[in-house]
């Protein structure tokens, strides 16, 4: 009954997790397909990195079922490792080591093989223009190259899934275009991506949204649906609607 | 295993690049075996010493040989008469006058008592009474090396036995000084460095990574294992070299204990590093649970006899008192495990009890 059953990247039933008499996220089911690009939207608090933390296995379920690259997450998580990539809100490369160290660095802990680390390392540096600053501290470079850099780390040992985590908070539109042309290609190559955001405009960038407030699952589809739906002109009306419902008449022209 | 050896690279270049902190690190064990050793003593070295001798003789030729050679004293007066005496106090040209009394030798060869004044420059009262101490550590030995050449009982036996012509301070603080440095080794510098990548994200991208938990720690904290056993090396090399400390017993067993003794810190600092989420507040928690009891706790500075018995009891839970206890016996006794076997048990299990409950901690962390 708990096997994985089908291809699905992502599948959750009912997934809960509480801290106490907090519930943080509450009874979510949604899966994903593979290479498809899913966006987890919600305000801050509203439990997307709680549900991350659950699926990524830094987190262990309250209840429910989930299953991630056709593992259980109660009792597969070694194997999830495996099949995953993970990029946290917070930077996740080392400030003092080298642009080139860090790649080696990730790359020896998900078990590369030499040659791989160093054919990976020469197409992350000339896809992202860092050639020339490879023996730079990472810490040196501005913060819009560090996030890519970190995306491509993520995505280095060539995972199934991969989950970004607010990755383009604090970045200048420029860039956050380009971090976005990166994560196409990665679906492109076959991965799924789950990425959550708090910019509206990245939302239509997804393939299909969720999302969340206080902790369940408020909408589910692909942008133009919840549009549709909602009889709304961009995510970020939906989005308000379904969170403040009392602003949402207040701003715009009368429902 | 190449991911640990990766692991275990990256921190070294940590390490490595954080040059302040790394210069902090070596040179910290010999800059505190200095300080306590030049500065922190209380024994008694290079006392000014006058001596008045109205009638040389063999006999006070030999003493005054005596004092001349022990190196506490240094002879910077001979007179015949007690006049130049008091202008050299005064000017602390002199700190101890020893006088003779006319005829000393000739008295002692007949089995009469005979006399001798010793004048200590009191005003520091402490200095003054081990300088006594000393002056009269070295009649007596002369008195009971006389007595056995010819056979004269004129020695009441509890003389002896206190000399001690090394720096006994020096001795006695150089076993609380490594359990000291490997404290802030392993236990301070391992809470800040998990800590650090807590703060910055790192940890959450080596925790959803394929490695285990073990390799994680394996990977922080052996660096430290290392850079803790160079600084015991360098802290015996410097009490050795500068300050000529013994090394009694074997030096390989030394190492071992302070092994387990690292371990006991790393465990320390783990355990720290899981409660706390900031740098600061992992530098607060391992000074108070982990350096000050080792620094006030462990007989490193206060005896442990003179303290009230409550603190007496809960320095047994202090891993440092046990430490301290064993490298005293090995380095200054000589003693081998057949002596010292019941501390290194309590100290095994301590590194046992409290490794397990660093990597639960680390653990539980993950849920």
């Amino acid at each position: 009954m708990t096997s994985s059953g089908d291809d699905r990247a992502i599948r959750t039933n009912g997934l809960t997790r509480t801290f106490g008499a907090f519930t943080a996220v509450d009874h979510i089911t949604f899966d994903v397909k593979p290479g498809e690009v899913f966006g987890f939207l919600g305000a801050n608090g509203a439990g997307k990195t709680t549900a991350i933390r659950m699926l990524t296995g830094l987190l262990t379920p309250s209840s429910g079922e989930a299953w991630v690259a056709g593992h259980d997450v109660y009792r597969e998580s070694e194997l999830i490792k495996r099949d995953i990539g993970y990029m946290s809100q917070r930077f996740s490369l080392y400030d003092d080591l080298t642009v080139r160290e860090n790649i080696r660095l990730y790359g020896g802990i998900y078990d590369l093989t030499r040659d791989q680390i160093r054919d990976r390392t020469e197409r992350i540096l000339s896809r992202l223009g860092l050639s020339d600053t490879a023996h730079d501290a990472v810490g040196a470079l501005p913060l819009g190259w560090k996030q890519k850099l970190a995306l491509s780390v993520a995505l280095l040992h060539e995972p199934r899934i991969v989950f970004l985590d607010e990755p383009t908070s604090g970045v200048d539109p420029i860039t956050r275009r380009q971090f976005w042309e990166l994560i196409y290609e990665a679906a492109h190559a076959g991965t799924t991506v789950l990425v959550t955001t708090h910019y509206m405009d990245e939302a239509e960038y997804c393939d299909r949204i969720s999302i969340m407030v206080a902790g369940r699952i408020a909408a589910l589809g692909s942008p133009a649906e919840l549009k549709r739906d909602a009889g709304a002109s961009s995510i970020d009306e939906v989005f308000v609607r379904l969170v403040r419902p009392e602003l949402a008449g207040g701003g715009g022209p009368a429902q | 295993m190449s991911a640990l050896f990766g692991l275990l690279r990256k921190e070294a270049y940590h390490i490595l690049r954080d040059r302040r902190t790394l210069a902090v690190l070596i040179f910290m064990p010999v800059v505190q075996v200095m300080l306590f050793g030049f500065s922190i003593r209380t024994d008694v070295r290079d006392v000014r010493l006058v001596i008045v001798d109205p009638t040389p003789d063999a006999t006070t030729l030999e003493i005054r040989n005596r004092f001349a050679a022990g190196g506490v004293f240094r002879i910077v007066g001979v007179s015949r008469t007690e006049e130049p005496l008091e202008p050299l106090f005064r000017t602390d040209s002199a700190q101890v006058g020893l006088v003779f009394e006319a005829g000393f030798g000739r008295h002692l060869a007949a089995g009469d008592p005979a006399q001798l004044l010793v004048i200590t420059d009191a005003t520091e009262p402490n200095t003054g009474t081990s300088r006594q101490f000393y002056v009269s550590a070295v009649i007596q030995q002369y008195e009971s090396d006389l007595a056995l050449r010819s056979g004269a009982v004129r020695i009441t036996p509890q003389v002896r036995s206190r000399f001690n012509p090394t720096r006994e301070s020096t001795n006695l603080f150089v076993p609380g000084l490594m359990a000291m440095v490997l404290t802030i080794i392993a236990a301070l510098m391992t809470a800040l460095s998990l800590t650090r990548e807590k703060e910055t994200g790192t940890m959450e991208a080596l925790l959803v990574s394929p490695l285990r938990p073990w390799q994680i720690i394996v990977g922080k904290v052996a660096p430290y294992l290392a850079i803790g056993f160079l600084a015991t090396l360098a802290v015996l090399l410097v009490a050795r070299v500068v300050f000529r400390v013994p090394m009694e017993g074997s030096l390989v067993l030394l190492l071992g204990e302070g092994t387990l003794f690292i371990l006991v810190a790393l465990s320390l600092g783990i355990l720290v590093s899981a409660r706390t989420s900031s740098q600061r507040v992992a530098m607060l928690a391992a000074m108070m649970g982990t350096m000050l009891p080792t620094q006030m706790l462990s007989g490193f500075i206060f005896p442990l006899e003179s303290m009230p018995r409550p603190l007496q009891w809960i320095s047994i839970i202090v891993p440092a008192r046990w430490f301290v206890f064993i490298a005293r016996g090995i380095m200054l006794k000589g003693v081998g495990l057949a002596y010292l076997w019941r501390e290194t048990l309590v100290l095994a299990a301590m590194t046992l009890v409290l490794l397990v409950a660093s990597v639960r901690s680390f653990r539980v962390r993950l849920q």
